[in-house]
């Protein structure tokens, strides 16, 4: 094992771990808003919305991302149309490409996380809601939402860590993001194995944290499932108070 | 030049396309069938070492699939890609022969789809084996049934129940992943478009019927893991 090298491979793909973490993050937050829409569509009742939303589904999940980034990169140009278009400008660019490649495909797996997070909220709390005289959006902002979150929370953390792995497609339109880079290490030099433990050992790290992260984010919304130990604690001190 | 029409690309005749992208699905499904068969045998034996492996064969098995689900399938491919292809060399150096010897782009791509999917594999049957219920393990062992006949006729059917859902999701994942085994030059689905991509101008026209054959393809092998999944439920009574 040459300790030289991979100092030098993790320096190099410590440059681009940034781009990689912005691909992530901006594919996931646009993607999380889509999701939220295709969610209504399917749940709001109407045929036309609730169709649109399964085909949308079906065709993202059935094809590759790959298919799916080369449609976007090199097919769009084809047409005269959009390359005369305003939206050329970005379209152009393989960054926007692939972050919006990436978009419309989270959004079709995390949209149907968020629908059955919002199937599960209970019959009983929505009743109470609307007993209590919330109107249309208070109930969905205070009641629905919050709950719907923390159901479908582990499932969209899985979702994201797919996103975090699905970056490193980007590569293949030219980004150099880490794949991207130590894919030019390993074909300049051929160390295929001290790149790809570099690199592995990146994307677990980016990967772990983010577990992390939503864990205690699961926590943080999940205060309403745990024993209240303040109480209890208070309890037993009072006890032992009065008994002594 | 004229440009060919959508119809004439995918056509049989001459000019036509059609035999291209039909071989070249072809090569993708036996991507993916290759690497879903070598998951499935990785995914037994991690399975397997996950629930009666001592505790160096455990944490061995519970860092393979950590790492190999917490890193992209790409990664994986260039590993095996570029790593045999140096691994060849260097072995065909030992015996005389000189210069580079490249690594087989179908096996280093089935193997990168094995390993991925193994690790995914690994899990699915693990947790299909805790839902076998310990009555009816226990009901097999008061029978008097040998360990291998137990596993042959009462844990591997009642396992295999739980699986299927799992198992038939794992294969669309791995449909999917072949189309990365692209990179490596494999004539397969997506190599083909590309090709016709670049040789006709019409990269959208091409990109959009492979993107069509993959969901055919998946519309297909879904409709069948649920005739399985039927199959595998028999005696299950439906609510």
């Amino acid at each position: 094992m040459d300790w030289t090298f991979m100092a030098e491979t993790f320096l190099s793909l410590i440059s681009a771990i940034p781009l990689t973490l912005q691909l992530a993050a901006t594919s996931i937050v646009l993607g999380a808003i889509l999701a939220l829409g295709l969610a209504l569509a399917r749940l709001s009742g109407s045929l036309v919305l609730d169709w649109f939303a399964r085909f949308y589904v079906f065709v993202f999940r059935g094809t590759p991302l790959l298919v799916q980034i080369f449609l976007i990169y090199y097919g769009l140009g084809q047409f005269p149309a959009v390359r005369h278009s305003l939206l050329w400008p970005l379209l152009r660019e393989p960054y926007w490409c692939a972050v919006l490649a990436l978009t419309l495909n989270t959004a079709a797996y995390a949209g149907e996380i968020i629908r059955g997070g919002l199937l599960s909220v209970s019959h009983g709390q929505v009743e109470a809601a609307r007993a209590c005289g919330m109107p249309r959006l208070m109930l969905f902002r205070r009641i629905v939402m919050p709950l719907a979150i923390r159901q479908a929370l582990p499932a969209y953390g899985n979702e994201m860590i797919s996103m975090v792995k699905a970056t490193s497609l980007a590569s293949i339109t030219t980004l150099m993001e880490v794949t991207g880079v130590a894919a030019k290490i390993i074909s300049e030099t051929y160390r295929a194995i001290e790149v790809f433990l570099v690199a592995g050992a990146i994307y677990l790290a980016i990967n772990f944290m983010l577990t992390r992260l939503v864990q205690r984010l699961e926590y943080w919304l999940s205060a309403h499932l745990r024993e209240p130990p303040s109480i209890r604690a208070g309890i037993t001190a009072t006890v032992e108070r009065d008994a002594s | 030049m004229t440009q060919p029409g959508f119809l004439e690309l995918v056509s049989f005749g001459p000019g036509g396309w059609g035999h291209a992208l039909l071989a070249g699905a072809w090569m993708t499904v036996l991507i993916a069938l290759s690497g879903y068969a070598i998951g499935a045998v990785i995914g037994t034996f991690g399975a397997w070492a996950k629930i009666s492996g001592g505790f160096a064969v455990r944490m061995a098995a519970d860092a393979y699939t950590t790492v190999l689900r917490g890193i992209p399938d790409l990664l994986v491919i260039y590993l095996l890609y570029f790593g045999g292809s140096a691994a060849v060399t260097a072995a065909g150096r030992l015996f005389g022969a000189e210069g580079f010897i490249g690594f087989p782009g179908f096996l280093a791509g089935a193997l990168a789809v094995g390993i991925t999917s193994g690790a995914q594999q690994t899990e699915v049957l693990r947790g299909a084996f805790k839902a076998v219920h310990p009555g009816e393990i226990e009901a097999a062992i008061v029978c008097g049934m040998p360990r291998l006949m137990r596993f042959r006729r009462i844990i591997a059917p009642l396992a295999l129940r739980h699986a299927m859902p799992g198992l038939g999701n794992v294969w669309q994942v791995v449909l999917k992943e072949s189309a990365l085994v692209s990179i490596t030059g494999v004539a397969e689905l997506l190599r083909q478009a590309q090709v016709g991509a670049g040789s006709t101008g019409l990269p959208f026209d091409f990109y959009l019927i492979a993107g069509a054959i993959y969901l055919l393809i998946s519309t297909i092998s879904g409709a069948v893991m649920g005739q399985a999944e039927r199959h595998f439920s028999r005696g299950v009574r439906r609510v």
